[in-house]
This record gives C-alpha cells, sequence and structure tokens, in this order.
C-alpha cells in the first residue's frame, strides 16, 4: 500500500472509532484536533488500527507516536 | 438483539463500534429500568464500562456510571469521597483482579504463614465490602481473582503453601463463603471467564504495562458481558421460558416417520447420548424455575409419543405447555405466551431449523433465539447466552412449572362449570395476606422487577430498599400468596402505600398473571382497606402510570370503585373513601387456619 492509500483507509477506522463522518487526516493531525480524542479513545484507535492493518505497534511506538504523519510512516513498514 | 452483541462475540469490533452500537440502541430505546452503578476499579475501567453499557441497555437497562480513580477502589470503599455518596450507588461492582492482590506467600513459606497472608488478604477485601454495604446497601458485585499468566514453579504453584495457583484458589474459596452467608453480595466469575476466553490470549501484558488493563482488550466485551447477567438478573430481566422444538431438537429423526422405536435418545448411540445430554441439560431449567414449552410442527399425538420414549429424560408432564400442530411457529409462541400470560419477550426459542429462526426472528422479533448449528452444540449455545442467570433461588422458582401445569387442569376444570363464579368456588382457594416478612424479601424484589402486565405503577426495587421499605412503618404492605385445590401458587401480589395523615398512596400494585381472574385482586383490596381503616385512613389514593405492558390494569381502580381524580396524557389518579367501601371478594377465604 502506499501512502494514499494508508491515510484513506486509516481514515475509515478513524471516522468508525470516532463515530464521525467528518473527520479528515493529514500527516499533522494530532489528538488536539479531533475533540474525542483522549487518552483513553486513544486505547481503542490503536486496537482498531492494529486490527485493520494486520499488524502491531511496539509499546514504545504506542506511547511515541507525535501525529497522524508518523503512525503512517510505521504503517508504510509493516502493514499487511 | 443486536447481532454483534450476542455471544459469541468479536471483541475487537465491538470495543472499535462502540460508540455506533451505543447510538443504534438509544434510538430503539423505549421503556428502561435506570439503574446507578458504581464501579470501583483496582485496574483501567473505562472501556469495561462503556461496554458494559451496551449490553445493559440491550436488555433494558439504563446505567449511570461513577467511576473511582484510577486504582482507587480500597479507598472509595473504606473511606469514601463526597462524588461517591452524592452519586448513591444503587449497585457496586469492585473489578479488582490478580493484580491487585497485595502480597502472596514468600518461596518456602509454610501453610501457617501463607495462611495469615491469606487472612489479610481477605479481611482487606471484607472491609470494603462491610464498609460500603453499610453506606449504602446495595447489591455488591465483586470479582473473584483470574490465575496468573506465569507459573513460576510450573505444575507446584498449585497444592503447595507457597504457590500462587494455590493461594489464589483458597482466597477465591473465601469469596464464596462470604457470599454464600451475605445477602446482596454476588461474585463475578472472572477466574471462569478468563479460562473460557484461554488465559494465554486474556493476559497481554502489553495492555497491563501501557494502559493499566489486567485483560486483553478484545476479552472486554466478554468479562463484560459476563458480569451484565448478574446485574440483568438482579435487576429481573431473565428470560423465563424455554420453547423448544422436537424432531432433531430434543432427539434425533422424525418421530412422525421413524416412529417411537426409530428415533435417537439415550445411550445406545453416540447420537442418542448427544440429545439426552441436551434433556437433561434442559430438564434441569426447570428445578430453576424455568418454564419448559414444545413448539413443534407435528401431529400432537405423535409429539407425545416422542416424548413417551423409554430412554427420553423429559417426558410430557415436564412442559407447562404443549404446541405440537401444523400452524406457524411464531402463532404458537404468541399462543404460549397468552396461555401462560407472560410477555413474548419473556420466551427462549430453542430449534434445529435455521429457516424457522430466521421466521420466528422477522415474525416475533421481542422473542430470543438460540443459533447452533449441530446437536451437540445446542447446550453450549444456549449457555453463553446467560438469560436464566440465577441470582437467588426459591422454592416458588423449583415449583414453577407445576404452578402452571396446576393452571392447565384448573382451565380444564373451568369448561365444566356454565357460570364463573361456581367454578371459583370450586377451587378452594385460600390466601394468606399478611405483611412482609424477612424471609419473603428476595421474592417479593424478584416478583416487583419482573412484574410488567399486572403492575399499576411499574416501580422498581432493589432489595434493600425493600428491606427498608419493610421496617419503615409509614408504609402498609402486603404480599398475598394463593393456593388451592390444585396446588399452592406461592406468593402472587404485592401493595405497598405510604402513609400521609388520612391518606394512604398506593406506590405499587402488582400482581403475577398467572392468578389473573381469580378475584385475588379483590382479597388483597379487602385487605388494605381493612388495614387502612384499622390505622385512621380514610382516603385511598391509587396510580395508573400506563406503559406498553400494563394496559390490562389500566381501568383497575374504575372496577374496584375507585373515582377518578385526574388524567395526564394516560397516567390517572384515583380515590377511594374507606368509609363506603364494601368488601368485595366472596370466593377466597383470607387468613384462615
Amino acid at each position: 500500500m502506499n501512502r494514499e492509500e494508508i491515510t484513506v483507509k486509516l481514515t475509515d477506522v478513524f471516522r468508525n472509532v470516532f463515530d464521525d463522518e467528518k473527520i479528515e487526516l493529514s500527516d499533522s493531525t494530532t489528538a488536539d484536533d479531533i475533540e474525542a480524542w483522549d487518552s483513553l479513545e486513544h486505547i481503542s484507535l490503536i486496537a482498531a488500527v492494529e486490527k485493520a492493518f494486520k499488524m502491531r505497534f511496539t509499546m514504545r511506538e504506542v506511547s511515541g507516536m507525535k501525529n497522524v504523519g508518523e503512525m503512517i510512516d510505521i504503517l508504510m513498514q509493516r502493514a499487511k | 438483539m443486536l447481532t454483534e452483541l450476542t455471544p459469541p462475540f468479536d471483541g475487537t469490533k465491538i470495543l472499535q463500534d462502540k460508540k455506533k452500537l451505543l447510538r443504534i440502541l438509544k434510538e430503539r430505546e423505549n421503556e428502561a429500568i435506570k439503574l446507578k452503578i458504581a464501579v470501583l476499579g483496582g485496574s483501567t475501567t473505562s472501556d469495561i464500562i462503556k461496554v458494559l453499557e451496551l449490553f445493559l441497555r440491550q436488555r433494558g437497562i439504563v446505567p449511570e456510571f461513577y467511576e473511582s480513580e484510577y486504582a482507587q477502589y480500597y479507598n472509595d470503599a473504606v473511606f469514601g469521597n463526597d462524588e461517591l455518596s452524592s452519586f448513591k450507588p444503587e449497585l457496586i461492582f469492585i473489578h479488582t483482579t490478580v493484580r491487585n492482590i497485595e502480597s502472596f506467600p514468600e518461596i518456602l513459606e509454610n501453610r501457617e504463614e501463607a495462611n495469615t497472608k491469606l487472612n489479610s488478604e481477605f479481611s482487606r477485601f471484607e472491609h470494603m465490602w462491610t464498609a460500603l454495604s453499610d453506606r449504602f446497601g446495595c447489591p455488591i458485585i465483586q470479582n473473584n481473582f483470574e490465575l496468573p499468566y506465569y507459573r513460576l514453579m510450573g505444575n507446584r504453584e498449585a497444592g503447595c503453601s507457597y504457590g500462587k495457583i494455590d493461594f489464589i484458589t483458597r482466597l477465591n474459596c473465601k469469596f464464596y463463603d462470604y457470599s454464600e452467608t451475605h445477602k446482596n453480595f454476588y461474585i463475578n466469575d472472572i477466574n471462569y471467564v478468563s479460562a473460557s476466553y484461554g488465559l494465554e490470549k486474556w493476559s497481554q501484558p502489553r495492555y497491563w504495562h501501557l494502559y493499566k488493563y489486567a485483560m486483553n482488550l478484545d476479552a472486554i466485551p466478554d468479562f463484560a458481558f459476563n458480569l451484565s447477567r448478574i446485574i440483568c438478573s438482579i435487576m429481573g430481566r431473565n428470560k423465563k421460558l424455554l420453547a423448544l422444538d422436537l424432531d432433531n431438537t430434543l432427539w434425533g429423526g422424525v418421530i412422525g416417520d421413524d416412529g417411537q422405536s426409530g428415533i435417537e435418545i439415550g445411550s445406545e448411540t453416540s447420537e442418542g447420548q448427544t440429545f439426552s445430554a441436551v434433556q437433561e441439560y434442559l430438564k434441569e431449567h426447570k428445578k430453576l424455575g424455568v418454564l419448559l414449552t414444545v413448539c413443534s410442527k407435528n401431529d400432537r399425538e405423535n409429539a407425545l409419543l416422542g416424548l413417551n420414549h423409554p430412554d427420553g429424560i423429559l417426558k410430557p408432564e415436564d412442559f407447562a405447555c404443549i404446541k405440537a400442530n401444523w400452524n406457524e411457529k411464531c402463532l404458537n409462541l404468541e399462543e404460549t405466551a397468552q396461555e401462560l400470560n407472560l410477555l413474548p419477550e419473556s420466551i427462549v426459542f430453542v430449534d434445529d431449523n435455521p429457516a424457522e429462526r430466521e421466521i420466528v426472528r422477522a415474525q416475533l422479533p421481542e422473542a430470543a433465539v438460540v443459533d447452533f448449528d449441530s446437536p451437540e452444540e445446542c447446550i453450549k449455545a444456549l449457555d453463553r447466552l446467560g438469560f436464566f442467570e440465577v441470582t437467588t433461588l426459591s422454592k416458588d422458582d423449583a415449583q414453577r412449572n407445576e404452578m402452571y401445569r396446576a393452571n392447565a387442569e384448573r382451565a380444564s376444570l373451568e369448561k365444566k362449570f356454565s357460570n364463573y363464579g361456581e367454578f371459583l368456588k370450586s377451587l378452594e382457594m385460600k390466601a394468606q395476606i399478611l405483611d412482609f416478612d424477612e424471609i419473603h424479601i428476595p421474592r417479593i424484589t424478584q416478583l416487583t422487577n419482573k412484574s410488567n402486565q399486572f403492575n399499576l405503577t411499574t416501580k422498581r426495587y432493589t432489595q434493600s430498599e425493600m428491606e427498608d421499605c419493610a421496617k419503615d412503618s409509614a408504609y402498609i404492605r402486603l404480599c398475598g400468596r394463593l393456593c388451592d385445590k390444585f396446588g399452592d401458587n406461592g406468593i402472587v401480589s404485592i401493595v405497598i402505600g405510604r402513609k400521609d395523615n388520612e391518606k394512604l398512596h398506593i406506590e405499587l400494585w402488582l400482581m403475577s398473571c398467572r392468578v389473573l381472574k381469580r378475584d385475588m385482586e379483590l382479597a388483597m383490596l379487602d385487605e388494605l382497606v381493612k388495614l387502612a381503616k384499622g390505622q385512621g385512613i380514610t382516603e385511598i389514593v391509587g396510580y395508573y402510570y400506563p406503559t406498553k405492558k400494563n394496559s390490562m390494569v389500566k381501568d383497575l381502580y374504575e372496577k374496584f370503585g375507585f373515582d377518578k381524580l385526574s388524567d395526564d396524557n394516560g397516567s390517572t389518579v384515583w380515590r377511594l373513601q374507606t368509609a363506603d367501601y364494601e368488601y368485595k371478594n366472596k370466593v377466597i377465604s383470607v387468613n384462615e387456619e
């Protein structure tokens, strides 16, 4: 999958988790941009992304990702 | 029922879609019981609460939650806080796990030393339970402990004074002893749920280290569902009746084609054994007070032939009602519900034929339908739905099938009388109508929370609220039990009136539908008026609040001879002057012998 395809698929996951069809993602999107994205929802988000892309983030990655761009970087390498 | 929320679950999907599911459930909601639940956690509880809410709403309970700050379960329980006190929980759930055990025995510590630790761990929990129960007096649900995900010494962890498995098992037993001797205290069996989920999958330390969840996130729905079963049962949301198909459900083969000797049941063949196991499992339900009925496309005579198979475990007399004919099953189910005076939502339908299941699902959506692919899967499929979770069990429960069968005998007697009054007299009915007594409080609460049809106010009570009411001299209470020559119906009617100077406000008036049209309500009214007069009450005020299910009693107070005071969109208020009251019951002898 290229970056664009991953972004499209990831947007779907975000829309599902936050139950908000209006969400648009860019590399610089962070938790501050999405109202419902708090530390607890972050947990569901990570689980949903892992399931959708059939991969696992390491514990270091979960706590280290700063924005959607960094998440996509990891997915580029490991998504199946 | 949403299929996503029916076991077996896709845990990840439920967590992912929980907001959407909540939205759908909120849209569907009509009449629901509200319940304030305090969740005191020893680990993160956020998603547990969200998923629990889905399962509760699906069964008609709308929860409001208090959630303790992270891992503050002990402080909240023992020392309390203002937020919790003003929240006034109606149910408390203590979510502790093996992560919250403070000290395990050290290697080589002997049994005596291990017991000291065991006792101190236990008393920490006991303090919480006592403190909570003193403060709130509401039901408490406590997790037992799941097994740890590693075994330092391997198998020796069990059966050795310093083994962790040994310690946990003993601690669990102490919890069970406590629960056996304390009402309103329930064990949430996390040990079973984790085993059934698979301990290996259950224990994902990453979720502990990342988010302080004590279990795999994907296991949360299984866990929350198990917990919801207890809450639904406490709140009287259990199903009441199993409607069973016959051919290839209770036995192998088709009785109409194969004949009695051709069907498979009994220990001779593996298929026969499978069906015997199913019949045995179903028969056990009878002892729990679940009604068994037949819903089969068969000639009645053939159905009885099959049920009289010498190796069969379920016999015709085990069923409260047998519908064996060629009508659509949904019609038969509706008739069964009507005859037994139950609502279609109390039915669980078991049939091996997926087409029949789909029709019932579409035509009678209130009924629950069990899905299974082959007869040996039937028990598992039915069991994991948790519709018959037992939290209290009374003698009345165990006898319920007999009571309904006696009703069928009454019905056939009724046909012999042309005059209904003569029929009622021939029943030789005797009632006991008395104040609440402590030993009957669980049954009174259970009946109160599950009665929907003959229920004027549909007010619900927790057991502790009922206990408080029973002690309060501001109330006049009646608990009615009815017997006749066919048997004892047990406790069937409850009335609670609140005294207000010379007035008595009827806050609760309900009756079990299995004694409809027996004049029991008149006997109750007579007793109420008698007691009220004795306490100087001149005016009894009755209230009717309409719901989707209680239209059968909308004119009850009118029939009793009350005057209507007001009508606000169907909610009516009624008044009776006790001075002019004429006693009405002529067929039941009350409080004699």
